[in-house]
């Protein structure tokens, strides 16, 4: 079967820097991929790659949604990469402080809703009711992700992890096929980060979601990963099972040192 | 209680602003007799108002710290939960109804005139509110699009006898595009670049106006621009201004209107996202060149149609009505108001359109007064005089 996310020979500079060089990773439909590093490894630089915030200097980028076609993602703009069906959250929380959390979702639904500046100024039916339905959708994502009590509080009032979560509804909002996570667990307590297991794995079994995250949290990656792939200095050094990768000399060497140099 | 601190800082200010203030205050130049007058007695009254005012700041600075500590979650301004209130609401919108509607015939013709003025800048501002506001780009050229509106009209009266009523949706047209034509170049500005660029524009349009004698009448300005027809009844000059505010009331209200529903429509929330984080925004699917180009397109509107009242009812305009000082003052309209807030928005145009009016009784200090209303606004209620808020959404609980 074809892959849902293909990224071939990935390599993006920064002037003279290498951030990412020649990076090749799949993604099955169903799967919980991770991608792990070091600090300053490339993950974020790599999402940022196919989500096109970056626009990367060489390489292939294609998406085969289920049901549709493969399509190269290469040179597309953010809003078309989410539109086609890919969503992502950010390592530092990026929400829309000034509006509500249930607004905050509804922007994920923007690109699934049509109506313009005519719509909005003569409020037709049409628009109406899409609005209500925008509404409607929305507060059932809120309540999928548990954060229903908040609903009409300004996103800045929502204590930390809700805020998180939060982000994962917006991004589950523009109804995609994979979903991208940046650091999802990062200053969370034990007790949100099991949570947050939880709520990965529903999505993929209820949601039809495949996912795709970039985690430090080992505990969280090994358990919950069906997949993983290592990069280090940009370069992409092992994938595989937890198992394999737990045991992989490359991996070790890349997160503990190499031991020679050591002593 | 007032601290020892405190008394300290305030000596200090006070011994501060009578240095500062010294040669201004103190010292007067006979020119005909050639002599140096020192008013002591001035030295002295300087020292002493700042020594209160110093400490009657820092009273209310701490007031304000202490409120912020407390944290009362519940931080929505007083007009807001008064207006959610039905039994406040219908007797509020009663008086304000019956306030508008009587008042051309209750005051006289030179209070309406100033109210017109007063309504004029609370369509600017609710147009500006939206590219402010609510998309968060710093638009200091927005007076362009006014004299866009207000030459519009002008030139097509003069040159094809085209009547307020036809100039309307034209240059609410006009200002569309031109609002569009803005929005291009600037697509990946923000903040201070973006504010610089529209600064410039807003120029060009003036000094164009200014000297390019053949289309615009350059300093000369055009005159005898006539009011809104009136459909064949004979108004007389006092007839006229009133008929005149009404128009203004009517297009007010739809501005309100239409505003109101932009704001918590699809293209609204998609202002507010780009204003709060525009690389969220897009990621989250939002075509951001779109929704730029709307924002500017749609205040551009709004100040347009804003020029052709205002030509209407000066019935004289030259590029001196459209310097950027027009344009600092509906910016200042939609920050001390409540950047985002339509309430607020027509409270801080009224506010600060009608009050420099009226403080013509101390026409000297007038500027000076009006100044320091701002920064103790900015300094007490940074947030605007009233707060926007979002609208909220009940649910019932949901089916099981």
């Amino acid at each position: 079967m074809e892959p849902i996310l293909n990224v071939k020979n990935l390599t993006m500079m920064f002037g003279g820097l290498k951030a990412l060089d020649n990076v090749n990773i799949t993604i099955q439909k169903g799967q919980i991929a991770a991608l792990i590093g070091p600090n300053g490894a490339g993950k974020t630089t790599f999402f940022n790659c196919i989500t096109g915030i970056y626009e990367p200097t060489e390489g292939f980028v294609a998406i085969t949604p289920p049901g549709k076609s493969t399509q190269t993602l290469k040179g597309l703009k953010p809003n078309h990469v989410t539109e086609r069906g890919l969503a992502r959250t950010f390592q530092n929380i990026r929400l829309f402080e000034g509006m509500t959390v249930l607004e905050n979702v509804m922007i994920g639904r923007h690109c699934r809703m049509n109506s313009g500046i005519v719509g909005a100024l003569l409020r037709p039916g049409s628009q109406r009711n899409e609005e209500k339905k925008a509404v409607h959708d929305s507060y059932e994502i809120l309540e999928k992700i548990g954060l229903e009590q908040y609903v009409n509080e300004k996103a800045m009032n929502l204590p930390y992890g809700a805020q998180r979560r939060l982000e994962i509804a917006r991004a589950l909002a523009t109804d995609p096929f994979l979903l991208l996570l940046d650091e999802p667990a990062a200053g969370m307590n034990p007790h949100e980060t099991k949570e947050l297991d939880d709520l990965i794995i529903w999505l993929r079994d209820n949601e039809d979601l495949s996912i795709f995250l970039i985690e430090h949290d080992m505990k969280l990656v090994m358990s919950l990963s069906d997949w993983i792939h290592v990069v280090d200095y940009g370069k992409k050094i092992a994938e595989g099972t937890p198992e394999d990768v737990k045991s992989n000399p490359e991996v070790i060497k890349a997160y503990l040192g190499d031991e020679s140099e050591d002593a | 209680m007032v601290t020892k601190n405190e008394i300290k800082q305030a000596f200090i200010v006070a011994l501060w602003f009578m240095v500062l203030t010294f040669p201004i205050m103190v010292i007067k130049i006979n020119t005909i007799k050639n002599i140096v007058i020192f008013r002591w007695s001035y030295f002295f009254w300087v020292g002493v108002v700042t020594f209160f005012a110093s400490l009657v700041w820092n009273y209310f600075l701490r007031v304000k710290e202490e409120k912020k500590k407390a944290e009362t979650s519940d931080d929505i301004p007083a007009v807001h939960r008064l207006l959610q209130n039905v039994r406040f609401r219908i007797p509020f919108l009663i008086t304000i109804t019956i306030f508008f509607a009587a008042y051309p015939f209750v005051f006289p013709m030179y209070h309406t005139s100033i109210m017109i003025s007063a309504l004029v800048y609370v369509m600017l501002g609710l147009g500006l509110n939206i590219v402010v506001g609510l998309a968060g780009l710093l638009d200091l050229g927005y007076v362009a699009f006014y004299a866009v509106g207000a030459y519009a009209y002008a030139l097509l009266n003069l040159h094809f006898g085209v009547g307020f009523w036809l100039a309307l949706p034209i240059s609410a047209l006009l200002g569309f595009l031109f609002g569009t034509l803005l929005g291009y170049p600037v697509l990946r500005l923000r903040g201070d670049y973006l504010a610089i660029v529209t600064l410039g524009f807003g120029e060009i349009i003036r000094i164009i106006l200014e000297n390019w004698n053949d289309f615009s009448n350059g300093p000369r300005g055009i005159s005898n621009i006539p009011a809104p027809g009136s459909f064949g009844i004979e108004l007389g000059q006092h007839g006229t201004v009133i008929y005149i505010y009404f128009i203004v009331i009517a297009l007010v209200l739809l501005t309100v209107f239409f505003v109101n529903r932009l704001e918590n429509s699809r293209i609204g929330r998609a202002w507010i996202a780009l204003r709060d984080d525009e690389i969220a925004c897009q990621a989250m699917g939002i075509d951001k060149v779109k929704t730029k180009l709307t924002a500017f397109a749609l205040g551009a509107t709004w100040a347009s149609i804003g020029g052709v009242v205002f030509a209407a009812k000066t019935s004289y305009i030259n590029p001196m009505s459209f310097t950027i000082w027009e344009s600092i003052t509906i910016l200042c309209v939609v920050v001390i108001g409540g950047m985002g807030s339509a309430i607020g928005v027509i409270a801080g145009a009224l506010v600060l359109i009608l009050l420099p009016e009226y403080l013509r009784a101390v026409a000297e200090y007038r500027m000076l007064v009006f100044g320091a209303l701002q920064v103790i606004v900015m300094v007490f209620k940074p947030e605007g005089l009233i707060q926007s808020v979002r609208k909220t959404y009940k649910f019932k609980k949901v089916e099981e």
